[in-house]
C-alpha cells in the first residue's frame, strides 16, 4: 500500500536501469536513466531511436455527442474544426487566462477524444461539462504509453506494425496492430525529433515493449529515461509544468502564474473561433495589449562563458544534463527575468536555456546576461534571445 | 572579378584545407579550393566501398577538433554530430579482458580486478596528465615564434612563450620536460604494474609515429591525447556521424555556405610564380587560376618539392623539407560484416561493441611489433585499434550488418621489396587472424574487406610516405621545427604562398588547427 505506482513496463524497465535512479512522475515512479551517463540515451533520441515509458501521463476518454463542445469550451483551440485522427497540443486556462495545465487532445472518432494532462483534470473537466451530454473517464492506469523518438523510429514501427506509418503526418494518429495487439499510434512526442507515441491496453504493455526492443535492435533502439528526454525537450523549446511554469491553481501569488501567450503558445489561442471558452476575455485583452512576459530561448555566448572561467584558470564546467534551477537573467546589471531550465546541448554544441523575460527584452536578438556560478562565485555570462526550437531536424515533420 | 581570378586559392580539400578556405571566405575573400580527387575530405573520408557498407576509410575518430572551429564555422548546423564512443576493451590472451568505461567507478572497479594498486594510480595518473596537457596547451595553441628572428612578431611570440613558461611552477616545468623526452614505457612503468593497462595506454603514444613504446619522445604523443580533456563540455571526443567524412562534409557545407567554390577533379600541377611571388595555380589540365594568395593544405613534400620549382626556394629550406620524416607506419583494414564479431572475453552483443577494442596486451607485444617494422616488415602480431562504426551510427551499414574499422600498426611504408598486392593481402590476412584469436567467428562474418597500406594512403589520399600526420610527431619535427625551422608560422620562403595542413604546427589528427592558424596568418598579412 505504501508505495508509489508502477507502470505496466516496470518489469522490464526496472531490470534495465543501471543506476536505479527512480524519478517521481504523477504518482508513479519511472526510470531517470538506464545508463550511468546520459550520452547514449540522449543520442538515441537524436540519431537512432529511444524508447521512453510515458505511462504516467494522465489520460481521459471524453465521449458523447458533446465531447467536442466540452474541449472546445475548456481549451483555447478550435476543437470543432478538428478532424478525426488529428492531435492538438494545447494549454488550458482559468477564467483569468492563466495556464492550468497543458497536454494533447486526440480525436479518436466524431464523438470520442482522449485528453492527456500532467495534473489530475477530472474535476476541471466535470465542472466544464455541466449540462453537456458527455462522459469523462480517467484511463491513466489502464492505458500503457510508450514514446518512440528518433530518426529511426518510423523504420522500427514499420517492421512491427500491420500498417505502414509512412503516410502518418505530424500530429495525426492511427489505429493499427503491433505484435498482434491493437494499439493507437500518434505522431507526437516531447523531443522535437521524428517520433511516435504508442497507446495500448495495460495488459498488452510488455508484448509491445518486447516487440519494439526486438525490432529495434538493428536500428540502435535504446531504452531511455526521462533525464535524457529533459535535455531533448529543451532543445525542442518545449516547456514543462512545475518547472517552467506554475499551474495557476498551484500558485501562491499572482506573480507565479503564466498565460499561454507568455509561454509562447499564442499559436494555440484561436481567438477567431466561435463561442465562449474559458479565459477568452482575459486572453483577448492580453492579445490586444501585449504580454508583459515571454518564455524565450536563450543561447549563452560560449566565448563570454569561457572568459568567466578563464579568470580562475578553468574551462567552462557545464553539467551533462538539464538543470531545473532558476537562474537570474539580467539586462545591464538589472534583473529582468529568469531561466527556468538550462542545458548543454550535445547536438548543437551550445549552452541553452528557456527563460522568462520581461517586456521589452524578449525580442529576438536582444543581448542579455544569465547567471552562472564559477567556482562558487555568481557571475553573469552574455546570452542572446534566440528563436525556438533551438534544434529542429528536417525529418521531424517529413 | 574575372573568371579564374580569386583572392585566395587553397590546394587540397582535406579537412584542413576546407577549414582554411572557410575562414578566408568568412573574412570576405573570394576563395576556390582545388581537390585532386572527385570527393572532398582527404584523409577524413567516408566511402561506400561495398554497396550499403560505408567505411570511415582512413581516420576514424575525432578527439581534437578545435572547439572554436566548430563554433566559428557553425559545424553542428552544417551536419556535424559527434556520437559517444564510451569505452575501450582490451581482450587478453587468457580469455579475460581489461576495460575502461565512461564511468569513473566502473573503470576503477574494473582496473581493481587486475591490480588494486593500479586502480588507485589510474585516478592520479589521469589527473596529472590532464593537468600537464592543460599546462602545455597554450603553447600548442600559439603560432610558433622563430627563436632566431628579431622581427617584432617573433620577439613578441618568444616573450609570450617565456612569460607563460615562467608562470608554470618548477614542478610543472620538470614534468613537461620529462614528458617530452621520456618514452611512454618509462612513463607508464612509473605508474602501473598491469601489463595490459600499460600496453593499452602506451598505444596512444605510438600512433602515427615510427617509434615503439620504448622510444624516447613517445610520452609526449601520449600527452597529445589528453589535450581534448581540457575543452570541458565542448570536448569533441567520439565518432563523427557518417565517419570522419562526416566532419569533412560539415566543413565543406559550411565553406560552401560562406561562398567557397569547391572544385573537385582538379589536380594541381604548379604554383605560378611571378616576380618572385605566388600569383596563382596551374592545374594539370592546363587551366590557370589567379590569386595573390595560394595556400597549400597538402603534405610538406608535395607543397614544397612538387608544387613549387626549387629555384624559388632557398636550398637550405628545400633540404630541410627533404629531411622531414614522413615514414608511414600504420595501415587500415576496413571490414564489412554480416554479423557482429563475438569476442571470447565478453560473449554476445554488449557494450564492448560500442567502444574501441584494442589489441594491446602488453608493452612488450607492441615493442616486438615495432621490432619487425624497424627492419622493413609489417608486424606479424600487430597493435590493432578497432571500432564498429555501425554500432555507433546505424547509417554506416544495412540493418543487422556492420562495418568494422581496424587501425593497424606497424605497417612500414618502406617495406622490404616495396608494397604489392600479395603483400597487401598477406598483411590483411595477418590482421584478420590476429582478431580471430579474440573473436573466433570474425572470418565467417566478413562480406568484404578493404586493406590499406601506407602506400595506399599515399596513392588514395595523396599523403607522401603515407604518414597519417603528414610527418611524424617527433620532438625535432614539432612546434618551431614544423615543417622547417624559421618557417613554422604558416608562411613560406615564397611570398604569397602559405602552408596549413597536418605537416604544420600543431600537427595531425582531425583537429583543423593548422588550417585555421594558416588562414589567420594570411588575414594578418593581407588586411
Amino acid at each position: 500500500m505504501f508505495e508509489l505506482k508502477r507502470t505496466p513496463f516496470h518489469e522490464r524497465t526496472s531490470r534495465l536501469s543501471l543506476p536505479q535512479n527512480w524519478r517521481r512522475w504523477a504518482g508513479y515512479i519511472v526510470v531517470g536513466s538506464y545508463d550511468l551517463v546520459l550520452d547514449r540515451e540522449y543520442w538515441a533520441i537524436r540519431d537512432a531511436a529511444a524508447l521512453i515509458d510515458i505511462t504516467p501521463l494522465m489520460k481521459y476518454i471524453i465521449e458523447g455527442p458533446d465531447a467536442a463542445k466540452l474541449l472546445h469550451r475548456m481549451t483555447p483551440r478550435d476543437v470543432l474544426k478538428m478532424a478525426v485522427g488529428q492531435v492538438f497540443y494545447t494549454g488550458w486556462c482559468d477564467e483569468d487566462g492563466k495556464l492550468l495545465d497543458d497536454g494533447t487532445i486526440s480525436r479518436l472518432s466524431e464523438t470520442k477524444f482522449r485528453l492527456t494532462s500532467a495534473e489530475p483534470s477530472l474535476r476541471w473537466l466535470s465542472m466544464n461539462a455541466v449540462g453537456m451530454d458527455v462522459t469523462v473517464t480517467e484511463v491513466t492506469d489502464h492505458v500503457g504509453a510508450l514514446s518512440l523518438q528518433g530518426p529511426k523510429s518510423r523504420a522500427i514501427l514499420n517492421k512491427v506494425c500491420v500498417k505502414s506509418l509512412d503516410k502518418l503526418k505530424f500530429f495525426r494518429l492511427t489505429e493499427t496492430k503491433l505484435a498482434g495487439v491493437p494499439v493507437t499510434i500518434s505522431r507526437t512526442g516531447y523531443t522535437g525529433d521524428l517520433g511516435y507515441e504508442i497507446w495500448m491496453d495495460e495488459s498488452d504493455a510488455l508484448k509491445v515493449w518486447d516487440a519494439l526492443i526486438e525490432a529495434g535492435r538493428d536500428y540502435g533502439i535504446v531504452p531511455c529515461g526521462i533525464l535524457a528526454m529533459d535535455m531533448a525537450r529543451v532543445e525542442a523549446g518545449l516547456f514543462m509544468i512545475d518547472v517552467d511554469y506554475t499551474a495557476t491553481n498551484h500558485a501562491w501569488i499572482p506573480g507565479q502564474k503564466s498565460t499561454p501567450f507568455e509561454m509562447g503558445l499564442g499559436w494555440t489561442v484561436a481567438l477567431d473561433k466561435p463561442g465562449y471558452f474559458v479565459g477568452r476575455k482575459a486572453l483577448e485583452r492580453e492579445h490586444k495589449d501585449g504580454s508583459a512576459w515571454k518564455l524565450v530561448g536563450l543561447e549563452i555566448d560560449w566565448v563570454g562563458l569561457e572568459q568567466l572561467y578563464a579568470r580562475v584558470g578553468l574551462p567552462p564546467q557545464i553539467p551533462g544534463m538539464a538543470m531545473r534551477a532558476s537562474l537570474p537573467v539580467m539586462h545591464e546589471g538589472e534583473q529582468i527575468g529568469y531561466a527556468s531550465t538550462s542545458t548543454w546541448s550535445p547536438v548543437l554544441k551550445k549552452y541553452i536555456a528557456l527563460a522568462h523575460v520581461q517586456r521589452p527584452y524578449f525580442e529576438l536578438g536582444t543581448r542579455l546576461h544569465m547567471e552562472v556560478t564559477v567556482e562558487h562565485h555568481r557571475l553573469h555570462a552574455p546570452a542572446t534571445v534566440v528563436k525556438t526550437p533551438f534544434y529542429e531536424p528536417d525529418w521531424k515533420k517529413k | 572579378m574575372a573568371a579564374n581570378q580569386y583572392d585566395a586559392i587553397v590546394i587540397g580539400a582535406g579537412h584542413n584545407g576546407l577549414v582554411a578556405a572557410a575562414y578566408l571566405a568568412r573574412a570576405g575573400k573570394k576563395v576556390v579550393i582545388l581537390e585532386r580527387r572527385e570527393v572532398v575530405g582527404g584523409a577524413a573520408m567516408t566511402e561506400e566501398i561495398f554497396p550499403g557498407y560505408r567505411f570511415t576509410e582512413f581516420s576514424y575518430v575525432v578527439s581534437l577538433l578545435r572547439p572554436e572551429i566548430i563554433r566559428d564555422l557553425e559545424l553542428p548546423r552544417h551536419g556535424l554530430k559527434i556520437l559517444p564512443l564510451p569505452s575501450t576493451v582490451t581482450p587478453l590472451d587468457n580469455g579475460d579482458y581489461l576495460a575502461g568505461w565512461d564511468d569513473h567507478d566502473l573503470t576503477r572497479q574494473e582496473v581493481y580486478r587486475h591490480s588494486p594498486k593500479d586502480a588507485e594510480a589510474y585516478d592520479e595518473y589521469s589527473r596529472v596528465m590532464a593537468r600537464a596537457a592543460k599546462a602545455i596547451k597554450p603553447i600548442i595553441s600559439m603560432v610558433p615564434p622563430d627563436p632566431s628572428s628579431l622581427s617584432p612578431r617573433d620577439v613578441l611570440g618568444m616573450l609570450k612563450l617565456g612569460k607563460y613558461a615562467r608562470s608554470l611552477s618548477e614542478k610543472e616545468l620538470y614534468r613537461i620536460a620529462k614528458l617530452v623526452t621520456q618514452s611512454s614505457a618509462d612513463l607508464l612503468d612509473e605508474w602501473f604494474e598491469f601489463d595490459a593497462l600499460k600496453g593499452t595506454k602506451s598505444a596512444s603514444g605510438i600512433i602515427g609515429t615510427f617509434l615503439g613504446p620504448r622510444s624516447p619522445g613517445t610520452a609526449y604523443v601520449l600527452l597529445h591525447h589528453y589535450m581534448g580533456e581540457i575543452d570541458g563540455a565542448f570536448r569533441a571526443w567520439g565518432f563523427a556521424k557518417n565517419g570522419t567524412g562526416g566532419v569533412s562534409a560539415a566543413i565543406a557545407n559550411s565553406a560552401r555556405a560562406l561562398g567557397v567554390e569547391i572544385r573537385t577533379n582538379a589536380p594541381v600541377d604548379k604554383v605560378i610564380v611571378k616576380g618572385g611571388v605566388a600569383a596563382g595555380v596551374a592545374l594539370q589540365n592546363g587551366d590557370e587560376l589567379r590569386a595573390k594568395i595560394v595556400l597549400s593544405a597538402a603534405d610538406p613534400k608535395r607543397t614544397f618539392l612538387q608544387f613549387v620549382d626549387g629555384k624559388y626556394l632557398p636550398d637550405e629550406f628545400v633540404q630541410s623539407i627533404r629531411n622531414f620524416r614522413v615514414r608511414g607506419s600504420s595501415g587500415k583494414v576496413n571490414i564489412a560484416l554480416n554479423a557482429l564479431p563475438d569476442f571470447t572475453c565478453l560473449p554476445g552483443e554488449g557494450p564492448l561493441h560500442r567502444g574501441a577494442i584494442s589489441i594491446s596486451p602488453s608493452i612488450d607485444y607492441i615493442e616486438r611489433a615495432y621490432d619487425e617494422a624497424k627492419y622493413g616488415q609489417y608486424s606479424k602480431n600487430p597493435y590493432i585499434d578497432m571500432i564498429i562504426p555501425s554500432m555507433i551510427d546505424r547509417d554506416m551499414a544495412p540493418p543487422g550488418h556492420h562495418v568494422m574499422s581496424c587501425f593497424v600498426q606497424y605497417a612500414p611504408y618502406d617495406i622490404e621489396g616495396g608494397w604489392d598486392d600479395a603483400k597487401r593481402d598477406a598483411f590483411g590476412e595477418t590482421v584478420i587472424s590476429t582478431i580471430e584469436k579474440y573473436a573466433p567467428n570474425i572470418r565467417n562474418c566478413i562480406v568484404g574487406k578493404q586493406v590499406i597500406t601506407p602506400a595506399d594512403i599515399e596513392r588514395i589520399a595523396g599523403i607522401t610516405g603515407g604518414n597519417i600526420f603528414h610527418g611524424e610527431l617527433l620532438l625535432h619535427q614539432l612546434f618551431f621545427f614544423r615543417p622547417s625551422p624559421q618557417w613554422a608560422d604558416f608562411r613560406t620562403p615564397l611570398p604569397g604562398y602559405y602552408f596549413g595542413a597536418a605537416g604544420a604546427h600543431p600537427g595531425g589528427g582531425v583537429m583543423g588547427a593548422p588550417g585555421k592558424l594558416a588562414a589567420d596568418a594570411i588575414l594578418q598579412d593581407v588586411d
